[in-house]
Formats: structure tokens, C-alpha cells, sequence
């Protein structure tokens, strides 16, 4: 195609918008509307996915070893386990900071009192032990089981139910928004698609003259093709702009109503997420748009 | 140039045909008349030279090109060494004078210098070069079948078919489109009119082609309606 046929096409793809303002309208909205919640699924998902990691990062198993284990023996064991693909971190606790921990979380600001008759003898003096951090914490499982295995290991303490239940609801989320965004990426391509049909309806007369001296198939096709992609574009771009400055009107008020769980929730900042947003609603409107159009020219532009 | 050896064309299932066994051979550089009542098969005749119909049955020939068995995608660049006429104009009435006559180069894809070039000229050779600014609507009728012309002409077709181009005309408007036509043809453009213009063919003394229920029951040299 000339470049100048592409400023032609151009120019013929917005004049069917303004041709068609009512449709043209009901289409972007539409688009607007399935780009916007696609934006709050995702932003919903982004977060609940970094929060899921968070919390995986803090699910630990607790691996004992057995009480005759020499240091090179344990120093060994780290290193085998420290090779597993979903460990991401591995700590190694003394038998003493063993015990610290447990006074520090039990007797509180009484434990150098109440501690004081353990001083000299631990009794978690058997209680050396890695915390093996995760990676994916739907992995636990086949850890818990691979370490079982290692010769020296004595017990290993896991979280299931932790473990369980955020992978669950992860992956139902992801099927839940799935779908929804499925559902709507469908109405979306179906309207663009009825938008597009009207225009050619309109058009008929020209494109049959179009077609008699002799324009390309591509040349005939091209305006309504540029008319959908133009309403997809546009159609994203609005509920980005909206949703631009809701973000973190939202973010501010689940902060301040739930503050209780502030420690739980570490939400994404509006650039982490719109890094990713930006480019996939865009390439989405555009996807759509173009798809929306494609139909109606197959069905309904006999060239 | 245009040769059709033993064509037919039926419509839908009715089985009676718009065409039959027709066998018609028109030089490069002629002008050709097609005349007979309606119904006769003329304008079938017009969409099967265009490619808008497939005959039933035989050939078609046109510039050593056999157009049945022309590819689809093929077709747009087949249909460009002919420029086309209709009796009801069909202008864009969205676009002005000018932008009529570029849109069939546009289509065409020419670079916008050549449309800008050849443009001008066309509405001079019609006489409409201060009009260049109007609107279909602001036209009289034989003005907007300048226009039509114009377009039709612009690429510089090998042949120029032209259904029934007067049919809305009167007289004066008739004459100016039919000398037009013959300036296209003293230039060497091929032209095809179908026309129910006694007047006009007989004065012409063209080759004239009469059909009657989808067959050439005289062709004269020369001759009259």
C-alpha cells in the first residue's frame, strides 16, 4: 500500500466514525467498559498475586535433623537443599536462637525473668534447624517430601493449610477473572463487529463503485478495518485515563477502612501495574477492534 | 480487444436465459452501439464484460485475457483497463467535483502528484474545470455525467463501457456526453454504448448491435437503431 493510500484509508476509517456517531459511541463505550473492569481484574489479580507472594515468602518448612548429625553432616543437607528449584531462600536457626525466638514470642517482655532458669540448659537443645523458604508455595508438598527422604532429616514441620489455601484461591481468581474477561472481550468484538456492518451498509453504494473501477481488495477492506481498530484504541485508552486516577483513590481507601490488615496488604503502585496495563489493554482494544472489524468484512464486504 | 464465443447466461434456477449462445467480436478502437428493448439482454451483456456475472456457458476474451478464468484477486486489476458509465451517474454525493474524479485514482492507488495533475486536465477535456468545487447536487444532469465520465476516463481505460449514459439527459445534454464519447474513441479508447436513443445511434452512423431476448439479431456497420 502507498504511503499516501495509507493517509487515504486513514482519513476514510474516521470519516465511517463520524458517519456512524451513534454506533461508533456505543461501541467505545462498550469497549471502555470491558477495557475498565478488564483494568480492575487485573489490577485485582497483580495485587492479590504480589500479596500471595509476600505471604509465601513468609511460609517457611522447618526441617530437624537427627540429634547425632555432625556440622559438615547438617552443612551437607543445606547444600542438597538448597538446590531445589522451588526454595528461594534457606536460613539455618541454632539450637540457642531456637530457643531466643520461642522467649521472645512466649514470655515477651518477661523473658529474661522467666527465662532465667533455662539459662544453662536449653530445652530445645535438639531444636537446630533450617527454615527453607519457597519460591511457589503450591511446591511445599513435593518438598516436604523430598527432604523427608534425605538420611539425617528427623522431622519436618509444614503449613499446609497456608500453603493450601493461597494457591486455591490464586487459581481461582485467575479462572474467575478469566472468564469474566472472556465474556466481555466477546460483547466487545460482537459490537465493533455491528458497527462496522452498519458502516459498510452505509458505504454500499461506494464500494460498489470502488469495486467496478477496479480498487483492491485490501483498498476496500482497509477503512473498515482502520474504523475498528480506531474505536478499539480509543475504547481502551478512555478507562485508562479513569482508572489512572481511581487506582489509588481505592488503594487510599481500602488502606484506611481495612487498616487492620495493613501488614497483610502491600498493594502494587500505579506505575508497577500500569507498566504492565498500558501495553496489554492497548494491544487488547486494538485486537479486538481489529477481530470486530475482520468479521464484518468477511461476512458482510463481498470483494 | 472483445471477443465472446458462444456465451450464455442464465439467472438463479429459472433456467431462462438473459444470454444466449452469443458471439460478438469488437475491434481495438472501435464504437460500438448496443441497442433492443429492455429485457433484451444489454445490460447483462455491460456486467458480463465487467466481470460482474460469470456467463453460464463460453467465453470471454478481452485485451488476449480470457476473464472467466481470471483469478478473484485478479479481478480489480482486470477491471481497471475499463472505465464505466451509468445512466444514474452514480457520483459520491459526499465529494465535491474534484474529489469524484480523484477517488477513482485514489482507489487505484496513483500517487496524490499524478492525481493532482490529471485531474485538472479531465475536468477541462468535460468543461467543468470552474466547477471543480461543486457538489453532485449542485450539478445539472449532464453535468454530473461529465463528471461520471471524467471519472471513467481518468485512469485512461483501454475500453470505456457506458449503460445507457443519455437515459437521463435531454437532447443538448445527449449530444455533449456522445461527443465526449467519441473523443475518448478518436483517442483510441474502445467504446461500448448501450443506449435506447434512436436519435443519437441513427445521426452516429457507428456500429450498431441490435439484441433481442439475449441475442444479436443484426449487427451493421454503419447503421441505426
Amino acid at each position: 500500500m502507498h504511503f499516501s493510500s495509507f493517509f487515504y484509508n486513514l482519513k476514510q476509517g474516521i470519516k465511517n466514525i463520524q458517519r456512524n456517531k451513534m454506533f461508533s459511541f456505543v461501541s467505545m463505550a462498550t469497549m471502555a467498559a470491558c477495557i475498565f473492569l478488564f483494568s480492575i481484574f487485573f489490577s485485582i489479580i497483580v495485587n492479590f498475586r504480589s500479596i500471595v507472594k509476600q505471604a509465601e515468602s513468609g511460609v517457611a518448612v522447618t526441617v530437624f535433623f537427627d540429634a547425632d548429625l555432625s556440622d559438615e553432616e547438617i552443612t551437607l543437607l543445606g547444600e542438597k537443599i538448597k538446590t531445589r528449584p522451588e526454595v528461594s531462600k534457606i536460613k539455618y536457626v541454632t539450637a540457642e536462637e531456637a530457643w531466643a525466638e520461642y522467649e521472645k514470642e512466649y514470655y515477651g517482655d518477661a523473658a529474661s525473668t522467666l527465662g532465667e532458669g533455662f539459662k544453662n540448659d536449653n530445652p530445645l537443645a535438639d531444636s537446630a534447624n533450617y527454615e527453607v523458604y519457597l519460591s511457589d508455595v503450591s511446591k511445599q508438598t513435593s518438598l516436604v517430601e523430598y527432604v523427608e527422604s534425605l538420611d539425617g532429616v528427623r522431622q519436618v514441620n509444614k503449613s499446609d493449610v497456608v500453603a493450601n489455601t493461597l494457591s486455591s484461591f490464586n487459581l481461582l481468581l485467575g479462572y474467575v477473572s478469566g472468564a469474566v474477561i472472556i465474556i466481555l472481550l466477546g460483547v466487545a468484538v460482537f459490537l465493533i463487529s455491528n458497527t462496522v456492518t452498519t458502516g459498510i451498509s452505509v458505504r454500499k453504494e461506494e464500494i460498489a463503485i470502488m469495486k467496478l473501477i477496479g480498487a483492491s481488495d485490501s483498498f476496500v477492506r482497509a477503512p473498515f478495518i482502520v474504523e475498528g481498530v480506531i474505536i478499539g484504541l480509543i475504547g481502551a485508552a478512555i478507562p485508562l485515563v479513569i482508572f489512572y486516577f481511581l487506582y489509588n483513590k481505592v488503594i487510599e481507601y481500602i488502606v484506611s477502612r481495612f487498616s487492620i490488615l495493613n501488614d497483610i496488604l502491600s498493594f502494587m503502585s500505579v506505575g508497577s501495574v500500569y507498566s504492565i496495563l498500558v501495553p496489554v489493554a492497548l494491544v487488547l482494544g486494538v485486537g479486538i477492534g481489529f477481530f470486530g472489524s475482520i468479521f464484518a468484512v468477511r461476512r458482510h464486504l463481498d470483494v | 480487444m472483445i471477443i465472446l464465443e458462444n456465451v450464455s447466461k442464465s439467472y438463479g434456477n429459472t433456467g431462462v436465459p438473459a444470454i444466449k449462445n452469443m458471439n460478438l467480436h469488437i475491434k481495438r478502437g472501435e464504437f460500438v452501439f448496443i441497442v433492443g428493448p429492455s429485457g433484451s439482454g444489454k445490460s447483462t451483456l455491460i456486467k458480463l464484460l465487467l466481470k460482474e456475472l460469470d456467463p453460464t456457458e463460453g467465453n470471454i476474451t478481452i485485451n488476449n485475457l480470457n476473464i472467466r478464468r481470471i483469478k478473484k484477486r485478479h479481478v480489480p486489476k482486470f477491471r481497471r483497463q475499463i472505465g464505466v458509465v451509468f445512466q444514474d451517474f452514480r457520483l459520491l454525493e459526499d465529494r465535491n467535483v474534484y474529489e469524484n474524479i480523484a477517488f477513482a485514482q485514489k482507489v487505484i492507488e496513483t500517487p496524490n502528484r499524478i492525481i493532482k495533475r490529471q485531474v485538472p486536465t479531465m475536468l477541462s477535456m468535460v468543461g467543468l474545470a470552474e466547477k471543480y468545487k461543486s457538489f453532485p447536487n449542485q450539478l445539472s444532469g449532464g453535468e454530473q455525467q461529465r463528471v461520471a465520465l471524467a471519472r471513467a476516463l481518468v485512469n485512461n481505460p483501454k475500453i470505456l463501457l457506458a449503460d445507457e449514459p443519455t437515459g437521463n439527459l435531454d437532447p443538448k445534454n445527449s449530444w455533449e456526453i456522445m461527443k465526449l464519447l467519441e473523443e475518448a474513441n478518436q483517442r483510441g479508447t474502445t467504446v461500448v454504448v448501450v443506449t435506447h436513443n434512436k436519435e443519437i445511434v441513427d445521426a452516429m452512423k457507428k456500429r450498431v448491435i441490435t439484441m433481442k431476448k439475449g441475442e444479436i439479431i443484426s449487427d451493421e456497420y454503419q447503421g441505426g437503431y
